[in-house]
């Protein structure tokens, strides 16, 4: 298959309701908190979650602002009947986390933060995980469900 | 987008009208610690009803203007943080600790008119 072909055919089983929106100054991390809630809300998450997810949303891409300077967020809905929900992929190329366990403590911060960005993301959404490579970059995967199996 | 800010008798009523970056915020901050110092202001109601989110820097920015305005002599209450934002920082571990809170404008007058008369009232 041509290449040209083979890009058609990837783009086309890209999920429609998929936003990509790059950080690099704390306006973005606004329009990303927004743009999630708004995603939120047109896929059924009532209010308090679509409060919740903006709130992940504005913490992880903060973070991206203030280690990294620049990143980008990507949005995702997902319908696939019990696992629904809302995916946000958080992704930078800055210095990386030496130290995961400690940077997900509550009160832990290298910024001179509160030090409740990472473990409060984790609190507020069902799901979370990060990739860290120092020196490399950082990828935080996190995820509300919308009807968490409880 | 700046805050306006109101001056009501001896207090200050800064107004949020929508979602803040950091940099508004911090501005609001400098602009309410400059002008309790112009105003003689005695206190300080930031009405946070139109945030979208209060997310770990509005409330360290929030805490700060606070800390601060009682350092100059003035009390601070926040008002009008709706249940889905109080419930998003709970979950977050937000706790606005040693900052007063109140539900609305007029709850958060009432508030700052009896610290006044109880400062009053301990200066007898």
């Amino acid at each position: 298959m041509p290449a040209d072909e083979r890009r058609l055919a990837v783009a086309s089983t890209m999920p429609a309701d998929e936003r990509r929106l790059a950080v690099a100054t704390d306006k973005d991390v606004v329009s990303a908190r927004q743009l999630g809630r708004e995603l939120a809300a047109g896929f059924g998450f009532s209010p308090g979650d679509q409060t919740v997810i903006a709130a992940a949303i504005s913490e992880i891409a903060r973070n991206i602002l203030m280690y990294a300077r620049r990143g980008e967020v990507v949005l995702r809905v997902t319908h696939d009947g019990p696992r629904s929900g809302i995916v946000v992929v958080a992704r930078d190329e800055g210095p990386g986390i030496p130290d995961v366990t400690r940077a997900l403590t509550d009160g832990y911060s290298t910024s001179g933060g509160l030090g409740l960005g990472l473990p409060g993301a984790r609190r507020l959404m069902d799901e979370f995980e990060i990739v860290t490579d120092v020196g490399h970059g950082t990828t935080v995967t996190m995820s509300k469900l919308k009807r968490p199996q409880r | 987008m700046e805050v306006p800010i109101l001056k009501q008798g001896q207090y200050l009523i800064a107004s949020i009208q929508s979602a803040l970056t950091d940099a508004d915020l911090s501005q609001l901050r400098e602009a309410l610690i400059a002008q309790v110092g112009r105003y003689r202001a005695r206190g300080v109601i930031v009405d946070v009803t139109a945030l979208d989110v209060m997310d770990s820097f509005a409330v360290r920015t929030l805490r700060d203007v606070t800390h601060m305005a009682r350092l100059r002599g003035s009390e601070t209450v926040i008002v009008g943080i709706q249940p889905e934002v109080a419930f998003a920082m709970v979950q977050l571990g937000l706790t606005l600790k040693g900052v007063a809170t109140a539900l609305d404008l007029e709850e958060g007058l009432a508030f700052l008119n009896q610290q006044a008369r109880a400062r009053v009232d301990h200066a007898r």
